[in-house]
């Protein structure tokens, strides 16, 4: 039972970050009618804003400690970072030390641009064109962005850790009344959850309960009635496909210190999020959750040792053979609606 | 009545002749005619087959570095390096066996098909003699493999399964970097005397054959010194986020966790073990502690913080004081400003192990280079008294145990050498049953 209560929350968690992307590439599908395969670049440029707010609050002039010598047996050069300077050695060191949420304040517009720029730059031009032109452009760009971030940070993944307020892990066990230790999970981990389940909440709620909101449903459901009521509803097509960016920025952020950002990352969860949204049904923002969240349970499910007992390598392909099944019982997917990426 | 001139002191003559032209290693019989990519010029070109793109592309920086390094050391340049604490000297600074070493790369972005297509470019389009480089055990068999059809030598870089040089090993390939059985062998007794010998382990092994390799190596020195495995799961290679593996640990019983990950995969799943908390449990009345059988600089900068305290192996560490480390270190950390990673010594050291081979052999002919290699004895080049075996080609030398550092001084100053096991202890027989299968078969010279 503190097995199933365990993979439960690991379910949970994964089911977060795929949650957050496919509802950033539903959000743009939905809207722009685009395939966008540079989606899981954001979420990698989204960690890397996590990335950068670090280094920028780590800026640092060098001092030589002359009791301590480097490799070369020179004096040691000692960086002290400016904040030390400006705001006192603990005061910046907690400032640094909170440089991943911090990080959300600084990635929204980072992200919000990038998305608008990406709209307006490129993949606007490819809005008549063939969803197969849009996968090809926006994979291109997806590839191009990675490499950007290669090149300015290396290829070998960089430590970015949450606040030491986060540290360490919370059992569940206790609480639930098993075994201490048996049912323990990172403190981090249920922050990141609890984040995805604001962030979403958020986007839901800003398309239903704002004029903007309306205004955009409404260009989903039916883009020309729209534009012929006198609303320039590419203009707020665009500005969505920047929120999208940003929630996939943020998704990005959060993760950052679950794990090492990397250039390669968002491919990593690309073809993952995408299974998710064909899961949960092309344009159907609910089924991008909802399939988000199944997905990560089962994912989790199938890595359980009991379970690689029965069927060998049965985690590796758990989310494709739930995605067939679901297809071929419910082609349009679990909230799929009739004629979305039909004709 | 015959006309012959035979005479049996005509036929006593050639029959001494032809003995010992039969006699003569063949690569000397080869030189007279040709090998693959025989220099013609004032020029030999190397070639440098390292991954430039790709998750390994900062080791595979490292190691050009190296070759870069190494190349001006042979021609002459810089301080020398490790040819003035080589314990062979036939190398002089003058290039190799005269002529001035110019030098190829490609990329082999750490995939098997793309190695083997930049190899195969190098040696029929660049004419490159010999390949070398590379972080992966699945690119260096693959490659080894290639260079063995076309008749070049291939001196593998960073190749830590023991396949390399077991099962898969071949007559024209050579590897100075240990292997996993070296580190099961040079871990298990100081695991044994920091953490006890009644221990309960639960490995997380790569899906892949170097993980294979490692968690045998690992399982069964631990387990000879009392230890008990109690589960063995395999991660797939493109695993990122390893929770759904770690959560059941704790529920296992283990109070031992050796995780058989290599490059983005040990980043990630180190670093989820220790989100977990599962290095501040205690299990068994035993403090929870975590392993990592093989190290390197780049991974542990990777990991950041949760590295320290953790055990692990590796071929070399800048901090060694011994001669030739300390050149090398000078020499690389002069040029670059920072010190070199196990990938850029092993690669240098490859690099200079070849021009000297050649240099005594008095050829690059692959055969004769490969009978200079072969048993060749040294020192003075950062890992202590080597021998390059001769039935399979492995370098057997001291390997390092490390453990995270609790104080890093710099990003590079991140593990400490807690011992230097001595070569005796990890050297193996040439049938011992994790390496036995395959054959070197004979050296090809190609054309």
């Amino acid at each position: 039972m503190d097995a199933i209560v365990l993979q439960i929350l690991n379910g949970l968690d994964k089911g977060s970050a795929y949650a957050l992307i496919a509802l950033g590439l539903t959000l743009i599908f939905g809207t722009l009618g685009v395939v966008n395969f540079a989606h899981g670049a954001l979420f990698m440029i989204g960690a890397f804003c996590a990335v950068t707010l670090s280094r920028i609050l780590n800026w640092s002039y060098t001092v030589i400690d002359e009791s301590q010598t480097d490799f070369l047996g020179n004096p040691l050069k000692v960086d002290v970072p400016y904040v030390h300077d400006w705001f006192g050695v603990q005061t910046g060191d907690t400032i640094i030390d909170w440089a991943v949420p911090l990080s959300i304040i600084f990635s929204i517009p980072v992200m919000i641009a990038i998305g608008v720029i990406m709209e307006r730059g490129l993949i606007k031009h490819f809005y008549k064109r063939p969803h197969a032109d849009q996968i090809l452009v926006t994979f291109g760009l997806a590839i191009v962005l990675q490499e950007i971030i290669k090149y300015y940070y290396g290829a070998n993944p960089i430590p970015t850790p949450a606040p030491e307020a986060f540290a360490g892990s919370y059992d569940f066990g206790a609480m639930l009344g098993f075994d201490a230790n048996t049912i323990i999970y990172p403190y981090w981990r249920l922050v990141y959850f609890a984040f995805a389940a604001v962030i979403i909440g958020a986007v839901f709620a800003f398309l239903q309960f704002t004029t903007f909101g309306m205004v955009v449903r409404a260009g989903m459901a039916d883009r020309e009635t729209v534009g012929l009521l006198g609303i320039n509803i590419d203009k707020r097509f665009t500005i969505m496909f920047g929120i999208a960016a940003a929630v996939a920025g943020l998704a990005g952020v959060m993760y950052a210190p679950i794990n090492s950002p990397n250039y390669h990352m968002g491919m990593d969860f690309l073809v993952l999020s995408f299974v998710v949204v064909v899961v949960g049904g092309m344009g159907s923002l609910p089924g991008a959750v909802l399939a988000g969240f199944l997905l990560g349970i089962l994912e989790s499910f199938a890595s359980m040792s009991i379970v690689l007992e029965f069927i060998p390598g049965i985690n590796q392909i758990i989310i494709y053979l739930v995605a067939i099944i679901i297809l071929l019982t419910r082609p349009r997917g679990l909230m799929g609606r009739k004629g979305v990426m039909e004709d | 009545m015959s006309n012959s001139n035979l005479t049996r002191r005509g036929l006593l003559k050639t029959g001494a002749i032809a003995g010992a032209g039969l006699a003569v290693p063949t690569y000397l019989s080869a030189d007279g005619h040709a090998y693959t990519n025989a220099p013609q010029g004032a020029t030999v070109t190397l070639g440098f087959n390292v991954p430039q793109s790709g998750p390994y592309a900062d080791e595979g920086a490292d190691e050009l570095r190296a070759y870069e390094l190494a190349v001006e050391h042979l021609n002459g340049g810089g301080d020398g390096g490790l040819l003035n604490t080589f314990s062979s000297k036939a190398l002089k600074g003058n290039g190799i066996l005269g002529k001035k070493v110019e030098y190829v790369t490609g990329d082999t972005q750490t995939k098997s098909d793309a190695a083997r297509a930049s190899a195969k470019s190098m040696i029929e389009k660049d004419g490159a003699v010999m390949i070398t480089g590379g972080s992966s055990s699945g690119v260096a068999v693959a490659v080894q493999a290639l260079c063995q059809e076309a008749g070049v030598i291939f001196m593998a870089g960073l190749t830590h399964s023991n396949d390399t040089t077991g099962k898969d090993k071949r007559a024209n390939g050579f590897r100075h970097f240990f292997n996993s059985y070296m580190s099961g062998a040079a871990l298990a007794p100081v695991l044994a005397a920091n953490y006890g010998t009644d221990r309960k382990a639960y490995h997380l092994t790569a899906d892949y054959n170097w993980g294979y390799t490692t968690e045998e190596a690992v399982r069964s020195s631990t387990e000879a010194l009392g230890w008990e495995t109690v589960n063995a799961v395999k991660t797939p290679l493109t695993q990122t986020d390893f929770s759904s593996y770690i959560a059941p640990v704790l529920q296992s019983g283990a109070d031992v966790l050796v995780l058989n990950h290599y490059g983005g995969n040990m980043v990630n799943s180190l670093t989820n073990a220790v989100q977990f908390g599962l290095r501040d449990k205690l299990v068994n009345d035993k403090n929870f502690e975590i392993v990592v059988p093989l190290y390197s600089r780049l991974m542990a900068k990777g990991a950041g913080a949760n590295v320290k305290g953790i055990f692990g192996s590796t071929n070399w560490h800048w901090s060694l004081t011994d001669e030739g480390s300390k050149a090398f270190v000078k020499s690389f950390g002069t040029k670059y400003g920072f010190p070199p990673s196990q990938a850029a010594h092993t690669c240098y050291v490859q690099a200079l192990l070849y021009a000297d081979a050649c240099e005594r052999a008095g050829t690059f002919n692959p055969c004769g280079v490969g009978e200079a290699l072969e048993g060749f004895e040294f020192d003075g080049m950062g890992n202590g008294k080597t021998l390059y075996r001769a039935e399979d080609h492995q370098c057997f030398k001291d390997v390092l145990v490390v453990k995270g550092k609790e104080n890093p001084t710099s990003e590079f100053d991140l593990l400490e050498v807690v011992e230097v096991t001595p070569v005796e202890q990890v050297t193996y027989a040439p049938d011992h049953p994790q390496v036995a299968g395959g054959s070197l078969g004979t050296c090809n010279p190609g054309a």
